[in-house]
């Protein structure tokens, strides 16, 4: 039998010796020295030197349910995209129709796909004005994201100019108390923040702050200037936010059923079998790349949510087993909230909601309910 | 948190303590615990089990990632901590006094050949350099 469990040796090597290994041959945030001065458990998370958790995962988890926390996701890369044919460039570049975006600030999540149909990256892109977009993509496919947007752009004669901000820091500040935080961290953003809806952004000064994140709950992704960002983040601290580690981010999207890009979805996957269909504009005649593929595909597999009803934690790769055929699961983890283990699973199509697979653990079957996700949001569980 | 010096240790971060009638108590140590992070479900094995050296007998998973546990030495297992099992965050608050499992020993001249305090030491950081 294939051995998927690490010994507690094993674990504990590889942890020691991410805890220990030399900083420098890692990526730094800027708030890398704050971090520190927090006494973080850092590792090294896809080359850039993070915070896993600033003590105890689960409670950091608790905070940004029920109080306020923040997170570095400086990892992420802000992408300015400029010149005049900005908007015809992402309505071929990516999946989701950026027409959706007609006021300025406005942002749209969105996959970009291959001209097979699979996800290069998923990214959040935000519309500033007609020669102006802001794009955030994931901190592991920035470079090879980069070199695609920049292959299309000159394959389609599009004259932009492409530029990454890695002069700027993101803090997101997620929780019920989040806008509280924000308000008294930063004099004068009251203003803003007092409009802004969800999924919409305002530029203040040199900042940038948007009404998104990546944990189900309120809050904010605020790009502010390198420089800036450990003044800002102690401002946030003595407003009463906590740092967050990235161990909590991924109990916290989870929860929240968001896709995590390598994980539950990847150059080999389809959107459409990756509960992503809701992000591909078909209506529309536009021509996208991975669109011709997608339309000719077969789609066989769905993305559900599981319920362990055993005892025991669902893990990524853990085999699924329904009543047509395997499955397997994409992420899981122990849900703090919920006090039991949950999963984001790629099994056949045919099963529904309510019924129930088997999930193989070591040497045992152990049982789970399929569910509708998102399993939490704004605090409450929904399952 | 220093070592208690009345325990032993294997180098795969299980304690042992040898109890007054030869029995032995086995944990993970605060040092493993530290490094997996909250831990939210233990297996332990079943009483009554003969478990070889070496041989993987229980698991531990925190939030981050699930691992084996190994019997420190040759015997039977003569109890689990059920406690432990419905409140796997006590290992968190203190390693040494959550145990896990006891065993009888097969032999109990084996618990000579477990590491000391000052051995697990040196282990612990040789390993995290």
């Amino acid at each position: 039998m294939e051995r998927k469990r690490a010994s507690l040796k094993f674990l504990v090597t590889v942890m020691s010796n991410q805890a220990a290994s030399t900083p420098a041959a890692l990526k730094h945030t800027p708030l890398n020295a704050t971090h520190r001065e927090l006494s973080a458990k850092m590792v090294d998370f896809g080359g850039w030197d993070m915070p896993v958790n600033y003590g105890s995962q689960i409670e950091e988890h608790h905070v940004v349910r029920t109080g306020c926390g923040l997170f570095d996701v400086s990892h992420m890369l802000p992408l300015d995209i400029k010149g005049a044919n900005v908007r015809a460039f992402l309505k071929r570049l990516v999946a989701n129709n950026v027409d959706k975006l007609q006021v300025s600030g406005k942002a749209l999540y969105s996959c970009m796909l291959n001209e097979a149909g699979g996800v290069i990256d998923d990214l959040i892109i935000y519309f500033m004005d007609e020669s102006w977009f802001r794009l955030v993509v994931n901190a592991g496919t920035a470079e090879k994201d980069l070199a695609w947007m920049e292959k299309m752009n000159a394959d389609w004669d599009m004259g932009l100019t492409l530029t990454p901000r890695r002069d700027l820091a993101m803090i997101a500040i997620q929780g019920p108390n989040a806008t509280q935080a924000l308000n008294h961290a930063l004099p004068g953003v009251d203003s803003i923040t007092a409009h802004l809806k969800p999924f919409n952004a305002a530029a203040m000064g040199e900042m940038f702050i948007a009404r998104t994140g990546y944990t189900g709950e309120d809050g904010y992704e605020v790009m502010v200037l390198a420089k800036s960002a450990p003044f800002f983040w102690k401002a946030l601290m003595e407003a009463g936010g906590k740092p967050i580690g990235l161990g909590a981010r991924d109990t916290l999207r989870l929860e929240a059923g968001m896709n995590l890009y390598g994980q539950d979805m990847d150059e080999t996957t389809s959107p459409l079998e990756s509960g992503l269909a809701w992000t591909v504009d078909m209506k529309t005649e536009r021509d996208f790349v991975g669109r011709a593929a997608l339309e000719k595909s077969e789609i066989t597999q769905q993305l559900v949510g599981l319920l362990l009803l055993d005892k025991g934690v669902l893990r990524g790769h853990q085999k699924v087993l329904t009543k047509h055929g395997e499955g397997e699961i994409t992420s899981g983890t122990f849900s703090p909230t919920m006090q039991q283990s949950i999963a984001l699973a790629r099994i056949p199509l045919g099963i529904a909601p309510g019924e129930e697979v088997e999930v193989e653990i070591r040497d045992k079957k152990l049982k789970a309910k399929v569910v509708k996700y998102p399993f939490v949001r704004n605090g409450k569980v929904l399952i | 948190m220093s070592i208690p010096a009345d325990l032993k240790y294997t180098p795969s971060h299980e304690w042992v303590r040898v109890e007054a009638d030869g029995t032995l108590t086995v944990g993970i140590t605060h040092h493993a615990q530290d490094l997996l992070g909250d831990m939210v479900f233990i297996e332990n094995p079943a009483t009554g089990r003969s478990l070889a050296k070496g041989e993987e007998c229980a698991v531990v998973e925190s939030v981050k990632a699930a691992s084996d546990v190994y019997a420190p030495v040759a015997g039977e297992v003569i109890s689990a901590n059920a406690d432990v099992e419905s409140s796997p965050e006590a290992i968190n608050k203190d390693a040494y006094s959550a145990w896990m499992f006891k065993l009888k020993p097969a032999n109990a001249a084996d618990v000579a050949g477990l590491m000391d305090a000052a051995a697990y030491q040196k282990l612990v950081e040789s390993e995290a350099h």
